[in-house]
Parts: structure tokens; C-alpha cells; sequence
């Protein structure tokens, strides 16, 4: 098993325009792509905003690629939606096709592919985030966004610090997998067949190891953090100062038009 | 003297097709006899700990082929599980593979993945913790319970449990005091006599390599530059250097000495070898025994 090959969520490093962006710019324009989706409801306004997405994996060179690697884990949810639409949506007139107790209206087939698509859109550029921000940029961001909430005692700044060490552990952790699940097939150990249970007991040479390094590797970095007197957030200054530059302030401006754009295209019915 | 494991123009790449791709291995040709106490040496990321995942079958060549005992190991699923078996591979820090509740269930899972009889198992499981030092008290223990130095080698017991005529161990003294050190290469030298079994051992200890084994394979960016006798490895010591390896103290200073002008036999690696190579070079007769007080003479040179 090739467990290096998940991407999810990974950070591709670049210098385009996509990547040089504020965080919370990008945090922000992600949201309201998701809102405007929302209120697409007609052919004119998928278009434009599947077009936008193309414009920005272009531009931010990802390639097409490794967006559609990502995509293959979340690809049985997104049939499955697009199948449940196709069947369950009753139009008016005429069924196109009809066998059994299934009905497909023309209705039902619109409803199908706008689902599909817009759950792969929301995937794709919630991908395009993270392929185009680091960890730290991302929590850094988040931190700063959701700084408002400290005034009703939100735990903002714990949050992103363990939201960041999180991130920061994925890829130690499948690291760490990939070589005590070779440790163990040196002894013999078979991960890939037999039955269910038996596939499951194969497991626990893997999962033992696994959470007491796991825990060795939280209580060593709980002291380093000590031994540097981190004491939360009070006072804390940063490394990386964000800064909002001309281009966000445009990218934001943006944002604010496509979604008034697509809700004022929704009203006219396109 | 026989082969047991080869490989043949073995190349490895890493993440083909991705942005992250980078050779591993490039065309190595790499043989182990049987009954050889062989070392394996090169710096991080030289390729070593991808060679030595090939031999058992972890890794599959890009590539090339690896022959155990002349036959391919990836001829069928069978023989590359089985490989595993005959090829033990000990990996660096195997205390962090522990995960049974006693030390004996934890030496016991290779021979048990193998399909062996509850007594065979247990004859295993008790000869195994014998070669490295476990007394009998101690397998009902947990793993966990246990110092640095010994989940060490519970966990070379378990390797050793299977038997295997080839016994690989990636840098098993990493970390060790001293004393642990030398215990753990006691216990391996018992093993490959014990055995006769063919055992490699990955290390960028120098001096650790030229006390031990008897021939040293040295990796660097992928290839095999060099290989042969301590000796003759040694005596590369500028090509070492540049590969971010050095040689052994002893040898660095013969190296010099010779630098400096003086008529010396530089392949020397042990205190006992630099003494016999000073008194050659004064025109006396080396002494047969090491340590006598005799042998503070070479040091006044």
C-alpha cells in the first residue's frame, strides 16, 4: 500500500500569484466561492463559476492532475449523489425513461449534473486552498479570522496551535506507518489478505506501535514547548507578520462581486 | 565462495511520475556470500536502507532483479513472503515495532507468521532471547517494561526467532552506550557462528564496521563505487572523505604520516595493526601478542 500517495490536503510550494496571497484573503474568497455556489442555480452561473475555477488552477499551477488524484477518494460520494439525484427528483410531464419503480425526468438529469458539479467545485477549490497554502499560513490565517471571537472566550489561539501541530504530524505519522507496517511484513505480517476480521487483527501490530509513538512524540514536544516557556497565546508576537497588499484587496473586492453577480443571476432565472 | 543474495542491475525510483521523483538505486550490482560477515556503509540518504529493502522483498525493483539463492524473489507471491522468512531484516530503532503484551508473544510473531508448531515456536522463541542475553524470566514481561538497550533486542529476537540465513540490521547500535554496543555485536557475532548465517549490518560507524565484519560494501548516490576487505576500502581514504564518510582515527593518521613523507603501510585500522606497521617500518619484528606493555613503543615514534 502506498500511503505516501494521499495528497489530501497536501501543500504543493510555489510563487504564483495564488500562493503569494494573504491566507485570510484566500480563507475568505474560498467561502464566498463556496456561498456563490450555493446561489448558482442555472446553466449561465455554473459556467461562469466553473470558468473561474479553470482560471484559478491555471494560474496557480497546480495542474489538473493532482486535482483529480485528490478528487478519487470523495469520488463514490459524489455518484452516489449524482445517481440518488437522477432517480429521486420527479419533474413535471412525461418521464424520459421509466422501469421498475424508477422514474428519470429531464428535471432529474439537470439536477444530477449541477449536484455532481457542485460538489466537485467545492472540493476542487477547497483543494486549490490547501494545495496553495502552507499549514502554518493556513492556521496563521484562521487564527487572525476568527481573532473576534476571543471576546466570548473562544479558545482562538489553542485552537490553531493544535490545529497546527496536527497538520504539521500528518505526514510524521504516515511516515511512521509506512515504516512499522514494513517492520512487521519482515516478520511475516500480511496486511493485504484474508477475511475482514482477520484483516482487522493484522492491524494491531500496526496500531499498537503506532499510538504509543504517537504519544511518546506528544509528550516530547510538550516539553520542548515548555523548554522554550510557551505559554499560549498572551503576548505572542509572530515571525511572519500578515499583511494585506493591493492584490487582496482586489481579489476580496472579487469575491464580493461574484457573489452579488451569481444571486442577482439566480433572481433573473440563468 | 557461494552466493545467497544478489542483485542485478537493481534500480529503484521514488515517486514516479510526481514532481517529488528521484533515483534511489542506479544499476547495482550487489552480491552477499553465504557465511560472510558483510557491512554495508554509506551517509544518509545514500541509498543503503533502499539496497537492504530489496534484498527481503519490501521494495520492488523499478528495475532489475534480486536473486535469493539464484532464483528470483519476485518470481510469485509465494517466494517474496517466503524470502522474507529465509532474509530477516532488522530495522533501525526496532524497539518502536514492539507491540505484544509479553516479550515472548512479541518473539514469537515471526515464527508464528511462518506456520510452525506451538513447539517448534517455543523451542525458537527460547533460543532466540538466549542469543541476545533475555533471561527466561523476562519473556513474561511486557515489552513495554523494559530499558532502551533491551526492547533492542527483544526486538532482534525477534528476527532471530525465524532463523533466517540472512540476517540484515540497519545500524542496531544507533544510540547505545557503549556497553550496549558491544553486547549487541556480541550477540550477533554468537548468531552468525551459531548459524552460520550470512548477517550484513548498515552503519557509518567506521570503526565499528573495521572491528566486525569482514568485508565492507560502500554505498554512495545510488551506486556501489567500491567494495572489498577493510583493508582495501581503507586505503580509499580520499574518495571516503569526499563522500562525507572518513575512516577510521587510525587510519587518518597513517593517512598523514604517509602525506608527510613518511614510507609507511597506511591500511592500517586497529591499534594493534598501527603498532606491527611502525615496528615493520623500524626494522623490527611485530610482537605476536597485543597486549603487552611492549606495545607503548610505537607510540614514542
Amino acid at each position: 500500500m502506498a500511503l505516501k500517495d494521499i495528497t489530501l490536503g497536501q501543500y504543493f510550494p510555489g510563487h504564483t500569484v495564488i500562493h503569494r496571497l494573504d491566507p485570510r484573503t484566500k480563507l475568505i474568497f474560498t467561502v464566498a466561492y463556496i456561498v456563490a455556489l450555493f446561489l448558482a442555480r442555472q446553466v449561465v452561473s455554473y459556467a461562469i463559476l466553473l470558468a473561474l475555477l479553470g482560471v484559478l488552477i491555471a494560474v496557480s499551477r497546480v495542474g489538473l492532475k493532482s486535482i483529480l488524484r485528490g478528487m478519487k477518494p470523495v469520488l463514490i460520494i459524489v455518484i452516489i449523489t449524482g445517481v440518488l439525484n437522477l432517480f429521486y427528483t420527479a419533474g413535471e410531464g412525461e418521464p424520459l425513461v421509466s422501469f421498475w419503480v424508477f422514474h428519470i425526468y429531464a428535471e432529474g438529469i439537470w439536477a444530477a449534473i449541477f449536484m455532481v458539479l457542485r460538489i466537485a467545485m467545492l472540493i476542487t477549490c477547497t483543494f486549490l486552498l490547501t494545495y496553495t497554502t502552507s499549514p502554518i499560513q493556513l492556521t496563521d490565517g484562521l487564527e487572525r479570522l476568527m481573532n473576534p471571537l476571543k471576546a466570548i472566550k473562544v479558545p482562538v489561539h489553542e485552537l490553531s496551535m493544535m490545529m497546527s501541530i496536527a497538520l504539521r504530524f500528518i505526514p510524521t505519522l504516515i511516515e511512521e506507518t509506512d515504516k512499522i507496517m514494513s517492520a512487521q511484513k519482515a516478520r511475516g505480517a500480511d496486511f493485504d489478505t484474508g477475511s475482514l476480521m482477520q484483516k482487522a487483527r493484522a492491524l494491531v501490530p500496526l496500531l499498537v506501535p503506532l499510538f504509543i509513538s504517537a504519544f511518546r512524540r506528544a509528550d516530547e514536544l510538550a516539553v520542548a514547548m515548555e523548554c522554550r516557556c510557551y505559554h499560549g497565546g498572551e503576548g505572542r508576537t509572530r515571525l511572519r507578520q500578515l499583511k494585506f497588499r493591493g492584490m487582496d484587496v482586489a481579489a476580496l473586492l472579487f469575491a464580493l462581486v461574484m457573489c452579488v453577480g451569481i444571486g442577482v443571476l439566480g433572481r433573473f432565472g440563468l | 565462495m557461494e552466493p545467497i543474495i544478489q542483485t542485478e542491475r537493481l534500480s529503484h525510483i521514488y515517486s514516479a511520475g510526481t514532481p517529488f521523483e528521484h533515483g534511489a538505486l542506479v544499476d547495482v550490482d550487489f552480491t552477499a556470500y553465504r557465511g560472510e560477515y558483510l557491512g554495508i556503509i554509506g551517509h544518509t540518504g545514500s541509498g543503503k536502507s533502499t539496497l537492504i529493502q530489496h534484498l527481503n522483498g519490501l521494495l520492488k525493483p523499478t528495475s532489475g532483479r534480486v536473486l535469493y539463492e539464484g532464483q528470483d524473489i519476485w518470481e510469485s507471491k509465494e517466494r517474496t513472503r517466503e524470502t522474507r522468512f529465509h532474509v530477516g531484516l532488522v530495522f533501525q530503532y526496532p524497539e518502536y515495532q514492539l507491540f505484544e503484551e509479553t516479550i515472548y508473544k512479541d518473539i514469537a510473531f515471526g515464527p508464528k507468521n511462518m506456520g510452525l508448531d506451538e513447539k517448534e515456536i517455543d523451542r525458537r522463541v527460547r533460543e532466540a532471547a538466549q542469543f541476545v542475553g533475555l533471561g527466561e524470566e523476562l519473556l513474561e514481561k511486557s515489552p513495554f517494561e523494559l530499558s532502551g538497550g533491551q526492547k533492542r533486542r527483544v526486538a532482534i529476537a525477534g528476527v532471530i526467532a525465524m532463523e533466517p540465513s540472512v540476517l540484515i540490521l540497519d545500524e542496531p547500535t544507533a544510540g547505545l552506550d557503549p556497553v550496549g554496543v558491544e553486547e549487541i555485536l556480541g550477540n550477533i557475532r554468537d548468531y552468525h557462528q551459531a548459524k552460520n548465517a550470512t548477517i550484513i549490518i548498515v552503519s557509518h560507524s567506521m570503526e565499528e564496521m573495521a572491528r566486525t565484519v569482514d568485508r565492507i560494501v560502500v554505498v554512495n548516490d545510488g551506486r556501489i563505487p567500491f567494495s572489498g576487505a577493510p583493508r582495501e576500502v581503507f586505503a580509499h581514504g580520499d574518495e571516503l572523505e569526499a563522500m562525507g564518510l572518513g575512516v577510521p582515527a587510525m587510519t587518518r593518521v597513517f593517512l598523514r604520516l604517509r602525506a608527510m613523507g613518511v614510507d609507511i603501510d597506511a591500511s592500517v585500522y586497529t591499534t594493534g595493526q598501527a603498532r606491527d606497521a611502525i615496528l615493520a617500518r623500524l626494522g623490527r619484528a611485530p610482537r605476536l601478542t597485543a597486549a603487552e606493555p611492549a606495545s607503548d613503543k610505537g607510540g614514542a615514534v
